[in-house]
């Protein structure tokens, strides 16, 4: 078999037991980690947008705590005034970031390198400080959510359902993303992170290039961020501190930087390990550290490179 | 003949030195013209000024009627003017031919802005022949699917000059398009540049000056960040500012 065969029938497979998981962990009376799985795709779609941004955009940003957490609370607050419906508070969830993100981004953008981390990460900063400052907003505490978004004519309160649903939308992510890579946009992405100068002097718009890719994620980072306040019952502010920024990153890198699975990889990776070894340890991430190191150090395109996953 | 460029008063200075001081050139449609001049006399910083790298304290530049100075790059690009650097930019590590189809993309928004992500952009074959009849143009028709990073220094250049002809400029500006090619390179890149003449505007800064008079229409020489003249070879060759200031003993 070709190695493409090979690579879609391997993807084949993991979506057919992804799609099955809750029957085998019902039938194993796991029930528990129906709701821990969710967490991994809602992880999984967060560091994937962050992917699309410093993989593929080239463009290292400290910050998608705020798009991510951003999310969970448009969510909180809709609920609060009493608008439940996933049709409606998840697109204006992915909106408000998409907004959120036009604005760092023009702003960012005008920077590059190690300023580009810092103005993104003081920005999800300002951000986290304003949200756990305001009162309605729940301050230290966060928000908690009366019950779970509705999304007719499916049951959100069923955690297997809430779990699917994050797995179509995970799948989604991706499939757009492999057309994406392909595309005119995607081929004009490719260009930039090599020569960003080159791409100019050919007659390439490039900071609305970056904008866009930039505020793509964003839009999806928001979703994932409207997804986990269901999962948790909570827009809580841990999710727009600069510590969650943090850990998308680490995702990204332990799973392969701009590898299209890089993101899904490394949250299975990462939020596996300290499950795991949360269990044996209260050394965990003393493990989980020396883990990112060896992949920094010996497997630079991460998990997915190892797996002889490649781009595109 | 009529101007596609015209500059005049052009200034621009980094801290104290004034690396532009006052410089008027008209580039004429359809001319290689040469930019000549000792080291340090601000050639690269013209280019810059030119092309949009760079913006200038002073001056106008006018370009097929109308004042860009202060356009950005990708601006000027859709307008007609494009560059070549003098130390090699490419995309290392996607193939050559992706390389130039990159250009195309860029020029020929009518087919497809490079802001669509669904379609693949391999579908559309117009794009590809398109690059490949470039890659052909500067002989490189056998190299369309050898990664860039892998090609010999004088591929890479033609490579480059195949990138920026593909996105049909009005007006070229390559700026020393053979720095670092040995005698066979150089005179390949000699031939490919002559073979452009008449057909397409270049603005040609080179040190070669064997290169310089056989090839250019025109040439201007400039000096301490001014064109002290700008006329036929000829008469640049035996003017005797321009062999005090710059060509020494060099051409007798």
């Amino acid at each position: 078999m070709s190695k493409t065969r090979t690579t879609s029938f391997v993807e084949a497979a993991v979506l057919i037991a992804a799609i099955l998981l809750p029957f085998l962990l019902q039938a194993l009376g796991e029930e528990f980690y129906i709701g821990f799985a969710t967490r991994l795709l809602i992880f999984a779609l967060a560091a994937t947008s962050l992917n699309f941004i410093v993989g593929y955009g080239g463009m290292v940003a400290f910050g998608h705590a705020a798009f991510f957490g951003g999310g969970a609370y448009v969510v909180a607050f809709l609920m609060q005034a009493g608008i439940v419906s996933a049709w409606i508070t998840w697109p204006l969830a992915m909106f408000v970031a998409v907004g959120a993100a036009l604005a760092i981004g023009a702003l960012s953008l005008r920077t590059r390198g190690v300023y580009f981390i810092m103005i993104t990460l003081a920005f999800a900063q300002m951000i986290y400080y304003s949200v756990i400052s305001l009162q309605s907003a729940g301050g230290d505490d966060g928000l908690p959510l009366e019950q779970r978004s509705t999304l007719v004519p499916f049951d959100l309160a069923n955690d297997t359902t809430l779990y699917w649903v994050a797995l179509v939308a995970l799948v989604i992510c991706l499939i757009a993303l492999k057309r994406l890579s392909h595309s005119r946009y995607g081929r004009a992405l490719a260009g930039l992170r090599q020569n960003e100068q080159r791409m100019e002097a050919l007659g390439y718009p490039v900071d609305r290039l970056k904008l866009a890719c930039f505020v793509i994620g964003a839009g999806v980072a928001g979703l994932a961020g409207a997804l986990l306040a269901n999962q948790n019952g909570l827009a809580s502010p841990t999710q727009l501190y600069w510590t969650q920024s943090g850990m998308l990153l680490v995702m990204v890198i332990l799973g392969g930087v701009g590898q299209r699975y890089g993101g899904v990889l490394g949250a299975i990776a990462l939020l596996g390990l300290e499950e795991a070894l949360g269990l044996m340890t209260e050394y965990a991430h003393l493990y989980i550290g020396l883990a990112l190191l060896a992949v920094v150090l010996f497997a630079p395109r991460g998990l997915a490179g190892l797996a002889g996953l490649r781009r595109g | 003949m009529s101007a596609l460029l015209e500059i005049a008063g052009l200034k621009r200075h980094f801290g104290g030195l004034w690396a532009t001081n006052g410089v008027d050139l008209t580039i004429e449609r359809g001319e290689i013209h040469a930019l000549i001049g000792p080291n340090g006399a601000g050639k690269t910083t013209l280019i810059h000024l030119i092309s949009g790298a760079l913006r200038p304290d002073a001056g106008r530049i006018v370009f097929a009627g109308a004042d860009i100075a202060h356009h950005d790059m990708h601006e000027r690009v859709a307008l007609g003017i494009t560059r070549s650097y003098q130390i090699t930019q490419i995309f290392p590590h996607l193939p050559a031919l992706e390389n130039v189809r990159l250009a195309v993309q860029s020029r020929r928004r009518d087919w497809g802005s490079s802001f669509r992500m669904c379609r693949p952009a391999s579908a559309d074959f117009r794009m590809i022949e398109e690059a490949e009849e470039w890659l052909g143009r500067v002989g490189l028709a056998e190299a369309a699917g050898q990664i860039a990073a892998d090609l010999a220094h004088g591929q890479q250049r033609a490579l480059e000059l195949a990138m920026a002809l593909a996105t049909r400029p009005q007006l070229l500006l390559l700026d020393e398009p053979m720095a670092g090619m040995g005698p066979e390179e150089s005179a390949h890149m000699a031939a490919l540049i002559a073979s452009l003449k008449g057909e397409q505007t270049v603005l040609l800064v080179e040190h070669d000056m064997d290169i310089v008079f056989r090839l250019a229409d025109r040439i201007s020489v400039l000096v301490a960040g001014r064109v002290i003249i700008s006329d036929s070879p000829d008469i640049v060759r035996n003017h005797p500012d321009v062999r005090r200031a710059y060509l020494g003993d060099e051409i007798q």
